[in-house]
């Protein structure tokens, strides 16, 4: 029902931001993060909704180490 | 463990048969993109759920979001999803030959600064949405309240996922588990699934949108299913918290309070829409009790798409007289509807 | 100085407006005779005459303008049916409150990229309407096609493969980033491609179907040529050009550059085992560097049907639809 993708922060001026899309610049809000430069934020509508700390890679190999984990409890 | 294996073991399934529900219209069209059900087993059955704003908003809110639209000296702002959305006089696309105003926006915050620029203008944004773009709003909202802007209302039509889920819980009994709304949840929290886990028994896995974290969730559920160890879990945690945003919650909290929600499909489930409160109540445009809808034909079932009960093929109305170039039902209207997803990839 | 109803009339400021910007730039032997009709020496073989109006807002971009857009949409156009460009008449529809600056920097545009792409503007007229300040130019062409060339979508046929000239999605998001005022460096692909189809030619390649992809983008057009040709197309999606830039900008309001618009890309169907030797043609020319081999014609499951699949990275199969009504963003 929505679509977020991550975006990079380029500069912060109180709870506005400039968040970069591979190339792409668009004023951010901010209010509901605590937002820092340099990380990267789920933006849904002109608005942050989390940070991401984890960039696609990454975020795939911990999935996969927790399914694996789950295997456990799963046999 | 990697992708093929999962890949591998989903294809392979040979148990009983499986219903999973996605609730979250992004899902399906993930689910689609990345031709999910190529991959999995004819057993897994992927069911779409009321998860597409647009799909489950009734006729009562366009005409009413037409009505500013026509209006002098104001200006409908609303995302690109609601233009081709009929009304009972046409889409807001449709009328815009008819001299209504309509801008596509972005985000809601476009509208603080156009209502700066010209406060002889009201500016009236279709607010739509579930709980990952009810935040922005209340933002926008609460902005405008500290600026002293008075030249913005909303029109609302926000909505929130439990109450829903709960309601296909009590009324279907077909689905063994969900898929939740990765984005919503970003908002919500993992968290927020626990009541409904252990009161129906049923697995609740949010997921992220690449095609390989959708199959891995899809392969949990079939493990938990078979297993019988039926919970809730996070399978996007880069974006989700088990506690949600907090400040995200806090503001929709000020801003807006629960009240009786029209559903297009599954009628009125009480406390599952969100309505400007307090000192944010003059800003709202007469959002309570849009709840008529045009009349569809028996034929349109809709409502059995995005409940599970059918798939889009199965209603009659499908690729004859609803189609993306002519939709009856929203959820042909829709990017993200069920139906126009199906058409699109039948 | 702004456009007024005077400038439509047919007096002395239509001739000034003749004079000062028209005749200006679209100097040639045809057009300076200033008859009611061009004449125009006629070929023993075929032509190939193609019509579009075009409308675009901004009607100045990053990477070209509306002038630009006009020459290079009609003579692509010609160019895709394998025919050499010739002649262009242009119509221009002004609304009042034009600049004149405005005008003239179109119309210069206009000039110069029918030079580069070897056709004369022979005929045209101009008429002023109520408005704000719009601008649109309706342009029509004709071009010779050289005996014994074939150039047409129903002659595609199992065996072929596709190569499209390069990034798909430039021009749309580069007019939405700047009417939905986003910031950054999309340039349109607005561009002729007789660069591409000269090299082709030139080098002998037995080319089976051009297109040029625009409206309805990839998608909507691998569609057209399947139904045309009653074959099946095979896409790899992880083989399909798109910048970064493009993906960040759709990713962010939902569009799929699949079905997002170009104004200077095509795609050229050959057979199988000139493929390679095309896609290297291609790839030397200025508007065809980053050309990519995407699809592979085959036999439709049944006869008389038609189809478009296309295989994702993780080894899946869907079908590849037309796109239905305006690829408009979406958050949801």
């Amino acid at each position: 029902m929505c679509v977020a993708i991550p975006g990079k922060i380029l500069s912060l001026d109180g709870d506005m931001a400039k968040v970069d899309f591979s190339g792409s610049t668009v004023n951010v809000n901010t209010g509901i993060i605590d937002a820092k430069v340099g990380q990267y934020v789920l933006v849904h509508a002109g608005c942050a909704i989390e940070v991401m700390d984890k960039d696609k890679a990454e975020e795939l190999i911990e999935l996969f180490a927790e399914i694996e984990e789950m295997e456990n409890e799963y046999r | 463990m990697n992708i093929d294996d999962i890949i591998k073991y989903l294809k392979e399934y040979d148990g009983s048969d499986i219903k999973l529900m996605e609730v979250c219209g992004t899902h399906t069209a993930a689910i689609f993109k990345g031709g999910i059900r190529s991959l999995i087993s004819p057993k897994i059955h992927l069911i779409s759920g009321p998860g597409c704003p647009v799909c489950v908003t009734p006729t009562a809110f366009i005409d009413k979001c037409a009505e500013y639209a026509m209006k002098d000296n104001h200006v409908l702002m609303t995302f690109g999803d609601m233009l081709k959305v009929p009304g009972t006089r046409g889409s807001l696309s449709d009328l815009k030959g008819e001299g209504a105003k309509v801008y596509m926006m972005y985000s809601p915050f476009e509208a603080i600064e156009k209502a700066q620029e010209n406060p002889d203008i009201t500016y009236v944004l279709a607010a739509v949405g579930f709980e990952t773009t009810t935040p922005a709003y209340a933002l926008m909202i609460d902005q405008a309240e500290r600026l002293g802007i008075k030249n913005i209302k909303l029109v609302t039509a926000l909505k929130t996922i439990i109450p829903a889920l709960e309601w296909i819980c009590d009324n279907e009994d077909g689905i063994d588990a969900f898929i939740c709304p990765g984005h919503v949840s970003t908002i919500i929290g993992s968290r927020a699934y626990e009541e409904l886990a252990k009161k129906y028994n049923k697995p609740f896995v949010v997921a992220g949108f690449e095609a390989e974290q959708l199959l891995a969730v899809i392969y949990d559920i079939v493990r938990q299913l078979e297993s019988g160890n039926k919970k809730v879990d996070n399978l996007y945690r880069n974006a989700v918290r088990d506690e949600g945003n907090v400040k995200a919650q806090e503001i929709l909290a000020r801003c807006f309070e629960a009240g009786p929600a029209m559903w297009r499909g599954l009628g009125v489930i009480p406390g599952s829409g969100m309505y400007l409160t307090g000192k944010y109540a003059e800003y709202d445009g007469g959002s309570m009790g849009l709840d008529a809808d045009m009349e569809l034909p028996d034929s349109c079932r809709c409502g059995d798409v995005i409940t599970g009960r059918i798939n889009p093929g199965e209603c009659p109305m499908f690729g004859t007289g609803c189609t993306p170039m002519d939709p009856y039902g929203p959820c042909m209207v829709s990017a993200e509807g069920a139906c126009g997803i199906w058409f699109r990839n039948r | 100085m702004k456009i007024t109803m005077a400038h439509g009339s047919g007096g002395s400021s239509s001739k000034e407006l003749m004079s000062e910007i028209f005749g200006k730039h679209f100097s040639n032997d045809v057009l300076d005779k200033m008859e009611d009709a061009a004449v125009l020496k006629m070929t023993d073989g075929e032509i190939a005459m193609s019509t579009d109006s075009f409308v675009v807002t901004p009607v100045e971009f990053r990477g070209g303008d509306i002038g630009k857009l006009c020459v290079c949409g009609t003579v692509n156009d010609i160019l895709m049916m394998g025919a050499e460009p010739k002649y262009l008449t242009c119509g221009f529809i002004l609304e009042e409150g034009l600049d004149t600056d405005v005008l003239d920097r179109v119309v210069a545009s206009m000039a110069a990229q029918a030079r580069e792409a070897g056709v004369k503007i022979v005929a045209g007229d101009t008429k002023v309407v109520e408005g704000s300040g719009g601008l649109m130019i309706n342009t029509t062409g004709i071009g010779i096609i050289p005996e014994g060339r074939d150039v047409s979508a129903a002659n595609c046929k199992p065996g072929d493969k596709v190569i499209v000239s390069g990034t798909l999605g430039d021009h749309h998001a580069c007019i939405l980033s700047a009417r939905m005022e986003i910031e950054n460096e999309i340039k349109s692909d607005c561009g002729c491609l007789k660069d591409i189809t000269d090299a082709l030619f030139g080098e002998g390649i037995e080319v089976h179907t051009m297109r040029d992809v625009t409206r309805g983008g990839m998608g909507t057009i691998l569609n057209e040529i399947a139904d045309s040709a009653g074959c099946k197309i095979v896409v790899e999606e992880s083989a399909v050009p798109v910048s970064e830039a493009v993906k960040g900008f759709s990713g962010m309001l939902g569009l799929d550059p699949l079905y997002m618009g170009n104004e200077g890309k095509m795609i050229a169907i050959v057979p199988g085992d000139q493929a390679d030797k095309a896609l290297e043609l291609m790839r030397g020319t200025e508007h065809g560097k980053d050309a990519a081999i995407i699809a592979e014609v085959t036999e439709p499951e049944q006869a008389g049907g038609s189809a478009v699949h296309i295989k994702t990275p993780l080894g899946a199969t869907r079908v590849l639809d037309v796109l239905y009504g305006e690829g408009l963003p979406r958050i949801c």
